[in-house]
């Protein structure tokens, strides 16, 4: 099997066939529409043998963690507000996977994404809202874009692996942030590496008082609906997946490989860029170099687990996001380290990609009939 | 005679697709026993499960009279059983004798010796007739000979019972011969062949009994001197078979509509893939390029389809150069192309029926407008071209992997053929299919013909070029041998143009191989 390859970590682009006959397929067809659910739950049990071990009483601590992430409105709507990067540069995640590119770096985009954006947010004052919070955003785009699209090009044109550029992106993309806000865009004060923080104008409202959530939440629903009609609904998203089934063919019937593929990482950079932005102007109000606790790699999580498809990113961004508040309460009021939540989400994604492996064994018995038939 | 293997009632399924239902099977020792069917019959199914390839879902296995089980091959090779596969696992660095001893101990492990491998190589070569040095490197082998590592390899393993998986696949009519008389040679010194094939010339040539499968069940076995090739065909296809397609006489017009001029192809430090390719396809044609697989066909048609361009000479179409105009622009112009591999170049599996038969045009108006899809005209022309050219089932939602090779293969004349085109490039268009769809592909391109197309048929099929064209030009080693008439071809010329032997004024043979 190709690591290179959806199929090879869980991700299945394709439909499932209608008519299902005998017992043992249908069987495995069940189990593979609701893999992620199940494993969510050996995620969790495996967690709370951890908990165990830690000491700490599993019911207790998962009863933490339920209230922190859905315990009241103020959870809902900080789970909410948690999950709007992780949409974001998800959807930025399984963009690229539609093209089977493996965009490893929405962490470096977010961070260029929030960069472009801040600039534009402190050195472009004196504008309305309504201009100031779109333009901020399309920098954010632009930087991501960037960010993805460098990347995308050397993949494409040069056949170099996205993933490692990506990934070592990723640093370069980190401390040259953090060295700017130590220095040339750092406050006057300049006792905290952080910016100044951003004008009223381009700080994203809160239109929910009781969740504290602000409207990049309903910005990231409208671009997910975007992105699922840019997939399904126009040339563009026909020729970036007819690319990502196979390059070859796509090349035959004369749809260009390159170009595609360059286009789907300036994309995916774009929205992951979105998601650094929209936490800086509806969060954090501020850039710091530690603004993000790793949204960008959730990010990958988040797009696995949604198999790629936009209105299963929202999904299982929106259940990170609900991990992440719950973890926070779960430290606060069981004394649990945080690092078991992140041990969680590790171990769930673990067993989303094993989960992965059961349509491919179905798919291999297939491609056996298909040989020798 | 004992027999030798017995296999009773196997049953393999995959899926829904029964592959084997209850077959019976014997081999008598010494015999050469063909398996016979069309792809899809489940003849390999039923030889990888005798070679521990597959576990069988029911039935039993006897070899000599005593029960066996055979969880893998390596059981397999100790059981004296041997197969030589359709595509040869060689490594093509390694020599002969480096083959040979792959995956065994060495005689003296852990130490390499060689030596001792190579005389009894060699032994076996002398014994069976199978003339191989044993210090060549397989990569400076011809394909027959390769085939003869592969056979000498089951020999080493001491294997009495070889099987043959399509083994003329990729051979000349000069080297099937050579086949044939180690195969004869084999079974005179006591082994027995299992001979998988769906050809029925070979069937006749080279068997004692037949055993017919089709659609995963034993039709009958009989042995060759009851039978002839009319009733072979009726058992495995299961109703009369037309063996020629009537064929009109050339309408050939004056128009070029395909030129190829001096195309050479050569990677960097490799010998030239192609080399000063010459030739016209006129207007109401069939153009057929013959030849043993990989000679340059592949790369021919890579040129042509404008995936590669060419180190030196033009593609012209309709007087037009091509040469840099790409896949795109060829597909703009019109032209069809009906690629050698369905699943790596014609069509995106995971895509449905509909998304695949606008691969080309999803572009244009009426299914795209201002970069948005109009799937209701999609789903039209996918219901009308289903219905056309008879693709089941006509589900414009269904993935194309689903469908069955010949609907597939349909589905991709559908999207090419429909747009009227003036040039046709057909590559191994067969390849594959049963009986029934082949003759659909060959009414297809006849009736192109008939419209006035130019069609450009790449094929290693000697039967289907002979049926089929008007002109004949052999390929070998990246040249054209030579280009016949329809009437100046037959069997012997064209095999002796596939072997390399240069037909100078019909007399002496001149080789030309090289390398």
């Amino acid at each position: 099997m190709d690591i290179f390859q959806p199929e090879a970590i869980g991700v299945q682009l394709e439909r499932t066939p209608e008519r299902q006959r005998d017992g043992r397929t249908w069987f495995l067809w069940t189990l593979r529409s609701t893999a992620p659910l199940w494993a969510v739950v050996l995620a969790l049990l495996v967690g709370a043998v951890v908990l165990e071990v830690a000491g700490v009483d599993p019911l207790r601590a998962y009863g933490a963690m339920l209230d922190g992430a859905i315990g009241s409105w103020a959870a809902v709507g900080l789970t909410l507000q948690k999950s709007v990067p992780l949409i974001l540069a998800g959807l930025g995640v399984a963009f690229a996977f539609r093209c089977t590119l493996f965009n490893i770096g929405a962490e470096g985009q977010l961070h260029i994404g929030a960069l472009l954006g801040t600039v534009i947010a402190l050195y472009v004052p004196g504008l309305p809202s309504w201009l100031h919070i779109p333009l901020c955003l399309l920098g954010g785009f632009v930087g991501g874009a960037i960010w993805g699209g460098l990347p995308g090009y050397l993949r494409a044109k040069r056949g170099l692996s996205e993933i490692i550029m990506t990934i070592l992106l990723n640093y370069v993309a980190f401390w040259f942030t953090s060295f700017l806000v130590h220095g040339p865009i750092q406050e006057p004060a300049g006792y905290y590496p952080q910016t100044e923080p951003v004008p009223e104008s381009a700080a994203l409202p809160i239109f929910w008082g009781a969740g504290r959530l602000h409207i990049g939440f309903l910005i990231a629903l409208v671009i997910a609906a975007l992105v699922h009609v840019i997939l399904f609904r126009t040339s563009l998203g026909f020729q970036i997946r007819a690319v990502g089934h196979n390059p070859r063919v796509a090349q035959h019937a004369g749809i260009s490989p390159v170009r595609n593929m360059v286009i789907a990482m300036l994309i995916s950079g774009g929205l992951a860029g979105m998601a650094g932005i929209v936490e800086i102007l509806g969060v954090q109000r501020r850039m710091s170099d530690f603004f993000s606790p790793g949204y960008g790699y959730d990010a990958i999580a988040v797009a696995l687990l949604g198999n790629a498809n936009p209105l299963g990113v929202v999904i299982s961004a929106i259940f990170f996001g609900a991990l992440r508040a719950g973890s926070n309460m779960m430290q606060r009021s069981v004394a649990v380290p945080a690092a078991v939540a992140g041990f969680i989400q590790g171990i769930t994604v673990l067993f989303v990609v094993i989960a992965g492996a059961i349509p491919q064994i179905h798919v291999r018995w297939r491609s056996r009939k298909e040989r020798n038939g | 005679m004992a027999t030798l293997l017995r296999m009773e009632n196997i049953c393999k399924r995959f899926g829904e697709v029964v592959a084997n239902d209850h077959i019976h099977f014997e081999v008598e020792e010494g015999e050469i026993h063909a398996l016979l069917g069309e792809n899809g019959a489940g003849k390999t199914t039923l030889m990888n499960i005798l070679y521990g390839l597959y576990r069988p879902d029911r039935g039993r296995i006897w070899l000599r009279g005593r029960p066996v089980d055979i969880p893998n091959p390596r059981v397999a090779i100790s059981l004296g059983i041997g197969m030589i596969h359709q595509h040869f696992m060689l490594v093509p660095v390694f020599t002969v004798a480096e083959n040979v001893l792959l995956g065994m101990p060495a005689p003296r492990e852990p130490l390499l010796t060689l030596k001792q491998v190579a005389e009894r190589v060699q032994h076996l070569s002398q014994q069976y007739g199978l003339m191989v040095n044993p210090y060549a490197r397989v990569e400076d082998l011809a394909v027959g000979e390769r085939q003869r590592v592969e056979i000498l390899k089951a020999l080493y393993r001491r294997a009495d019972l070889l099987i043959l998986d399509e083994p003329t696949a990729v051979l000349t009519p000069g080297e099937v011969e050579k086949l044939f008389t180690v195969l004869r040679n084999l079974v005179q010194q006591g082994k027995s062949v299992v001979f998988i094939s769906h050809k029925l010339d070979e069937v006749m040539a080279i068997s004692d009994r037949i055993t017919v499968l089709r659609d995963g069940r034993v039709v009958q076995t009989v042995a060759r001197k009851d039978t002839d090739k009319a009733a072979l065909a009726r058992m495995m296809v299961g109703r009369d078979v037309v063996f020629r397609i009537s064929r009109q006489d050339a309408c050939r017009g004056e128009d070029v509509v395909l030129r190829v001029e001096g195309v050479t192809l050569q990677r960097r430090g490799e010998r030239p893939a192609l080399a000063d390719i010459n030739f016209c396809v006129r207007a109401g044609e069939i153009f057929a390029i013959a030849g043993v697989d990989g000679n340059g066909q592949r790369e021919l048609a890579a040129v042509i389809s404008g995936l590669e361009k060419p180190t030196s000479g033009r593609v012209e179409i309709e007087g037009r150069d091509v040469t840099a105009l790409g896949p795109r622009g060829l597909v703009r112009l019109g032209i069809a192309r009906i690629p050698e591999d369905r699943h790596g170049l014609g069509l995106v599996m995971g895509f449905t029926v509909g998304e695949n038969l606008v691969l080309d045009c999803f572009d244009r108006s009426p299914f795209c407008r201002l970069g948005w899809l109009n799937f209701r005209a999609i789903r039209q022309r996918a219901l009308a071209l289903c219905q056309e050219y008879d693709i089941r089932p006509p589900r414009p939602d269904m993935p194309a992997r689903l469908l069955s090779g010949g609907n597939q293969q349909k589905l991709i004349l559908a999207r090419e053929l429909s747009r009227q085109p003036r040039f046709v490039l057909a590559v191994q268009p067969t390849r594959g299919l049963d009986v029934g769809a082949s003759e659909f592909v060959y009414r297809n391109l006849l009736e192109q013909r008939r419209r006035g197309a130019g069609i450009l048929l790449i094929s290693t099929e000697l039967d289907e070029v002979l049926m089929l064209a008007d002109r004949i030009a052999v390929i070998y080693g990246g040249r054209i041998m030579d280009i016949l008439e329809h009437d100046e071809a037959n069997l012997e010329r064209l095999g002796l143009l596939m072997a390399g032997v240069a037909a100078s004024s019909g007399q002496k043979a001149e080789v030309v191989r090289e390398g």
